[in-house]
């Protein structure tokens, strides 16, 4: 719980606070009126809060309620009514998803997707990553420029042009297709990231490895790689999080009959209404893994977040 | 959030080429700054690279260039057209819609969201559980949109009986307009009432004194008398005129027309008029009993009327994913999305803010507003442009989401281009040629940030 606020926080919380109760009794006002004011304005504003967290959970709750009851309620009245009757809520939604073949089969593919695609971008962004921060070679960085600059490309704009290459090679359609797209757009953000963070490990530590008789790779195996586990784990989360999340991706260049999660649902979207005992429940079971990474790692997260972002 | 939308803002690593010069000046002097550690050769460094090369030629620069040379060839990609797609873009309805609403998009779902996240971040830092409350907002951002649009579809259901938004809508609007107790309701066919115009029925004969009034009902939603009590006839009563309101219809068969049986149930809190040459003189509202009382005085030889907003349908709230609404609906739930990224951003840079400065001010006798306004904002502006030109670049190839909650009907009115671009090349109107002018048009709108990028890299090199 305190990560958030720690990874971004950094204390201002409790500075924020101190020197709001300092400056109240220096206000022109007299202590007491002062302090009144005071509490009062900090009651609106806890009440403020209370009321917008509630109202940002409700959504999610809603899903989730609706998940839990029966069809026929679900047609007949809202969520919300289970408050009244807590005695609807059930199970038989997710009994009948986990039975349904198609949908776990989904799940197992969105793993088959997004594993590798993670592995991947953070294996190939730290090779180059490290060759971009100490390796010297002709033109490193006219080509870390280039990198820099495809951060910010669309990934609009490679799906017809990747759709006819991996149409060419058999990878069209097929989840190794979908590994390497998300591979390769996840890419500039890795360099940038791990170039970055490779390049403050000291340099005594490098050369210390050097001297001691150690090959490249080796420097780059046991030497920047462990020290370089932060950005990698932020790395990794975010680009987890990320392809497991995708639909657009997976709508165009994943195998139709065997789809990842996110491309099930929707097809299921289409009659919407009719079907929620199916979709409210097969929402949240593609939500548990996302859910269940960010609660462990949100400082991984949240940094992946800023690092993309701001200093 | 792609791992494309980033600026680079020399993020997460600025320090790199100090840190490296400081270590690399004990070694090897400043003069080449993260020198290769031991003067690595070319071919290393090539194998280390070409891998992350190789992929970003095949998958990112090489699809640049087929875009752009794709968008000047027509749908069958045979016949050269120029520049005719992107005048295309700009002439055919559909797109307009989609263009319009991009701009829509990008001007206020990224100020909803930074707004959100600034009024969030700087008042999260006055309560103890403030980490908590960030969690909360912050959550969204991990799950797919995917998640997010059944979530809303949900959320956005044209039902008040199911869809939340709609259900707080009426029951808001039903507070200050009080719903018609019995819509759709109407008297009995042979009865002595007339429609008389705006869903109203008047009686055809004029109240005497001492005779009590009958309104027999039929067409009621069973719903609407669940809990009715049995209807009363109403007896005469002095200076009064009296009547009963009632469902006249037996259950299970056997009633009479006209005649309050037993079982029959009472229709309360129906308005009861007297008109006199088409003017209200009295009214009443039925009791739980269904019987009703008027002043004999203004009543007598007026007729009795039951104004059409006893039987007024429901209210049924607003479509919200109607053509009108989708748009600003499905920007609801984007800010739901990332007013948390927003938040965590402006937070960490708020907490960079140096406190003697807000605290100097405040001794000078500035109120919180002001601190805010004067001090914390122009502090926080550089966060701010950086959080707004990331969501923009975001917003701009919005498309989960719109693909996801609005319904068919509406999917013209919702379009934006990333959708219409995802149209044109995989779905129902196909025009490759049309789907890369539209890639292509969204790459050009992301090159100012591209340029700020190595901009700032090169100055940064510099340094």
């Amino acid at each position: 719980m305190t990560t958030v606020d720690g990874a971004v926080g950094a204390g201002g919380g409790a500075a924020g606070r101190r020197v709001a109760g300092r400056a109240v009794q220096r206000g022109g006002r007299g202590p007491l009126a002062g302090r009144l004011a005071a509490r009062a304005g900090s009651g609106a504003v806890r009440v403020f809060l209370v009321l917008v967290a509630l109202f940002w959970l409700m959504p999610s709750v809603g899903l989730l309620l609706s998940s839990l009851r029966s069809p026929a309620q679900i047609a007949e009245s809202g969520w919300w009514q289970v408050f009244a009757r807590p005695a609807q809520i059930t199970f038989d939604n997710y009994g009948h998803l986990l039975s349904n073949g198609k949908v776990m089969g989904s799940l197992v593919t969105t793993a088959a997707i997004t594993v590798p695609a993670t592995v991947l971008v953070v294996v190939i962004g730290s090779l180059a990553g490290y060759a971009f921060a100490w390796m010297d070679f002709p033109g490193r960085d006219g080509w870390f420029m280039v990198v820099v600059g495809l951060l910010v490309v669309p990934v609009q704009v490679a799906l017809i042009p990747v759709a006819k290459l991996f149409g060419a090679v058999g990878l069209f359609e097929t989840t190794a297709g979908v590994v390497l797209f998300h591979t390769a757009f996840g890419l500039p953000f890795a360099v940038f990231l791990l170039r970055n963070f490779f390049a403050e490990i000291p340099r005594e530590l490098l050369e210390a490895a050097r001297l001691d008789g150690a090959g490249e790779l080796r420097l780059f195996t046991r030497v920047v790689m462990p020290l370089g586990g932060p950005a990698i784990a932020s790395l990794g989360i975010f680009q987890f999080l990320w392809v497991w999340n995708d639909m657009l991706i997976a709508l165009i260049f994943a195998d139709s009959g065997h789809p990842p999660i996110t491309v099930a649902l929707q097809q299921e979207v289409r009659q919407f209404g009719n079907n929620i005992d199916v979709l409210a429940p097969g929402a949240f079971l593609s939500m548990v893994v996302p859910l269940v990474v960010f609660f462990a790692f949100q400082r991984q997260f949240v940094s992946g977040v800023m690092a993309g972002a701001v200093k | 959030m792609s791992d494309a939308d980033v600026p680079a803002d020399g993020g997460g690593a600025d320090v790199p080429a100090d840190a490296g010069a400081g270590a690399g000046a004990t070694g090897g002097g400043r003069a080449r700054r993260r020198r290769g550690v031991t003067g690595t050769r070319a071919w290393v460094a090539a194998v280390f690279l070409l891998p992350a090369l190789v992929l970003l030629g095949a998958l990112v620069v090489y699809p640049i260039g087929f875009s752009v040379y794709r968008s000047l060839f027509d749908a069958s990609g045979n016949g050269f057209v120029g520049l005719g797609n992107y005048g295309q873009m700009f002439s055919d309805d559909g797109i307009r819609t989609a263009l319009r609403n991009n701009v829509v998009w990008v001007v206020v779902a990224p100020t909803v969201s930074t707004a959100l996240g600034l009024i969030f971040a700087v008042l999260t830092e006055r309560v103890r559980w403030g980490t908590a409350f960030k969690l909360v907002v912050f959550m969204p951002m991990a799950i797919s949109m995917l998640a997010a649009g059944i979530i809303f579809r949900l959320v956005y259901d044209q039902d008040p009986q199911r869809g939340v938004a709609n259900a707080v809508w009426v029951g808001v609007h039903d507070t200050f307009a009080a719903p018609a107790p019995f819509p759709g309701a109407k008297p009995r066919p042979n009865a002595d009432l007339r429609p008389s115009g705006g869903g109203s029925f008047t009686t055809a004969s004029v109240v005497r004194a001492g005779s009590p009034v009958k309104l027999p009902l039929v067409a009621v939603q069973p719903g609407d008398v669940r809990d009715a009590k049995q209807a009363v006839a109403a007896g005469p009563r002095p200076g009064l005129v009296t009547g009963t309101a009632w469902l006249d219809f037996t259950r299970g068969g056997g009633g009479r027309p006209n005649v309050i049986d037993p079982g029959e149930r009472a229709l309360a809190g129906l308005t009861v008029q007297a008109v006199r040459g088409g003017a209200v003189v009295a009214s009443a509202t039925t009791a739980a009993d269904g019987t009703f009382a008027l002043p004999a005085g203004k009543a007598v030889g007026a007729r009795i009327r039951l104004p059409g907003a006893d039987f007024a349908a429901a209210y049924n709230g607003v479509d919200w994913l109607g053509p009108a609404l989708v748009t600003p609906a499905i920007i609801g739930s984007y800010v739901w999305m990332w007013a948390g990224f927003a938040m965590v951003l402006i937070a960490a840079g708020l907490a960079g803010v140096p406190r003697e400065l807000l605290e100097a001010a405040r001794v000078d006798g500035a109120d919180e507003w002001q601190v805010f306004r004067r001090i914390t904002v122009p502090l926080l502006a550089p966060v701010l442009v950086v959080v707004l030109v990331t969501l923009m670049i975001n917003v701009l190839k919005i498309f989960d989401l719109v693909y996801i909650i609005a319904p068919g009907s509406s999917l013209r009115s919702a379009n934006v281009l990333a959708l219409q671009l995802f149209q044109s090349s995989f779905g129902t109107d196909v025009d490759e040629g049309l789907g890369s002018a539209i890639a292509v048009f969204l790459l050009l709108l992301v090159l100012p940030v591209m340029y700020v990028n190595l901009r700032r890299l090169r100055k940064e090199r510099r340094r």
